[in-house]
């Protein structure tokens, strides 16, 4: 590992850095682990922003001025069901995931 | 310096490996939102080092270093001492370490760091037990909760950190929830703002090491508060605040009831539980008094 990373870390000039060093921030693919999916009805949601608040992934964005006004990032979504559990208006449902839909 | 492979909006990749529902990770991000880019983060080993990622891979935009289990707070009192020398004094030099590597193995290093008055933020995330080797039981680990090494569940009660900081007299030291977001933000920015060293002891909902509901992690924590089983206060320069107390604890039952590591807790050590609690909130209050 040592050896890969100085290979890198020898080209930059400003910094000598020793030992094994991280540079390319990245992401998984955490969708993926999903077995419940968040539905939201968005009638009801008064876009508080409680389940982006409380998201531990931070995909929840609130979008006061469009239909879809809770805007999920399904690519991360773990699926926890946190913001279902904390929504104040009780309009996020929990529904099976299913493949290839 | 960094190559973003995949952007994300925040300082912290979307997917990262934590499990689904953890409350480490949402810490870290309302940490990093608050304390904002000039920040450099010392993890230990332990579920945070998820955040450092695997090989030339990493899930963090400010720079953070990782070190051993035991000495997390001495690696931030030395690049803090290095920055110093380089003449910086804008960046906020932050160790984030369970509880593990800070009541246990890391004690003495965070003691000597507090002593000396090294100008550093330590936070320790508490999920009251070694989760990342396994769920082995630490000096956090609650009175009657099951771990691997206390199958019957723990036979004492948990350490007290913060009477520990307060002990050494630093400027600053809080608990905080993710029960409570915005009271969280409020302490990791008044931490930011004071020169000299700073601890943070945050209650970390942990589904996979407390046998709850990952739904239910904000729920759990906010049951913690109400029941006193967490009690949400600051000390500054000496003088202890309690945040918006219960006017009323709840049965602690209400807290573990949601825990599978309670589901095999005695009627004996409950209400050794429930004394702890309420004998400690009681303490507490007296104290704000004063
Ligand atoms: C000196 C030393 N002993 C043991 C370990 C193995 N180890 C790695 S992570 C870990 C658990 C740390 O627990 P904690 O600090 O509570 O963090 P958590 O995993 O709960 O987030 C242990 C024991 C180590 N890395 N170094
Ligand atoms: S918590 Fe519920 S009501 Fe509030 S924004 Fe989210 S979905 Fe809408
Ligand atoms: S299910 Fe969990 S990860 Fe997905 S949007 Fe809701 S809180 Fe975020
Ligand atoms: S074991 Fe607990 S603290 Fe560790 S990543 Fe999973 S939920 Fe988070
Ligand atoms: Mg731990």
């Amino acid at each position: 590992m040592l050896n890969q990373q100085e290979t890198v870390m020898n080209k930059q000039k400003r910094f000598k850095i020793q030992g094994p060093c991280a540079y390319e921030f990245d992401s998984g693919n955490t969708g993926s682990w999903r077995i419940e999916r968040p539905q939201v009805d968005f009638e009801t949601c008064v876009k508080c922003g409680t389940c982006a608040t409380y998201c531990p992934a931070n995909v929840i964005t609130i979008e006061k001025d469009k239909e879809i006004c809770v805007d999920i990032m399904w690519d991360y979504c773990k699926g926890c069901g946190i913001c279902a559990n904390e929504c104040p208006k009780q309009c996020i449902t929990m529904v099976e995931e299913r493949c290839g839909k | 310096m960094i190559d973003i492979k995949k952007e994300s909006r925040g300082y912290i990749a979307h997917g990262v490996s934590a499990c689904a529902g953890c409350g480490m990770e949402l810490i870290l991000r309302t940490v990093l939102n608050a304390l904002g880019q000039d920040t450099t983060l010392v993890i230990p080993p332990g579920c945070s080092a998820l955040f450092c990622g695997f090989g030339k891979e990493t899930g963090l935009k400010v720079s953070t270093f990782q070190g051993n289990l035991e000495n997390s707070a001495a690696y931030a009192a030395g690049i803090r001492a290095g920055y110093e020398v380089q003449g910086n004094n804008h960046s906020t030099v932050v160790a984030f370490a369970g509880d593990g590597g800070t009541l246990d193995i890391g004690l003495q290093s965070l003691s000597g760091m507090m002593e000396r008055g090294d100008d550093v933020l330590y936070i320790c995330y508490d999920n009251e037990a070694y989760m990342n080797t396994g769920i082995q039981g630490s000096s956090a680990t609650p009175l009657g909760a099951w771990t691997t090494t206390t199958p019957t569940g723990k036979p004492v009660y948990k350490k007290d950190l913060l009477g520990i900081a307060m002990a050494h007299g630093i400027p600053y030291c809080a608990s905080a929830s993710v029960a409570n977001i915005k009271d969280m933000t409020k302490k990791v920015e008044k931490a930011k703002s004071i020169q000299g060293p700073k601890l943070l002891h945050i209650h970390c909902p942990c589904p996979t090491g407390w046998g709850s509901a990952p739904s239910k992690s904000i729920e759990v924590s906010k049951k913690a508060v109400q029941t006193g089983a967490w009690v949400l206060y600051e000390c500054e320069d000496g003088n202890i605040k309690l945040n918006n107390p219960p006017k009323e604890l709840k049965a602690v039952q209400e807290y573990t009831k949601l825990q599978k590591r309670f589901s095999g807790i005695n009627e004996e050590q409950l209400v050794a539980l429930q004394m702890g609690i309420t004998k400690n909130f009681e303490r507490l209050m007296r104290m704000q008094a004063e």
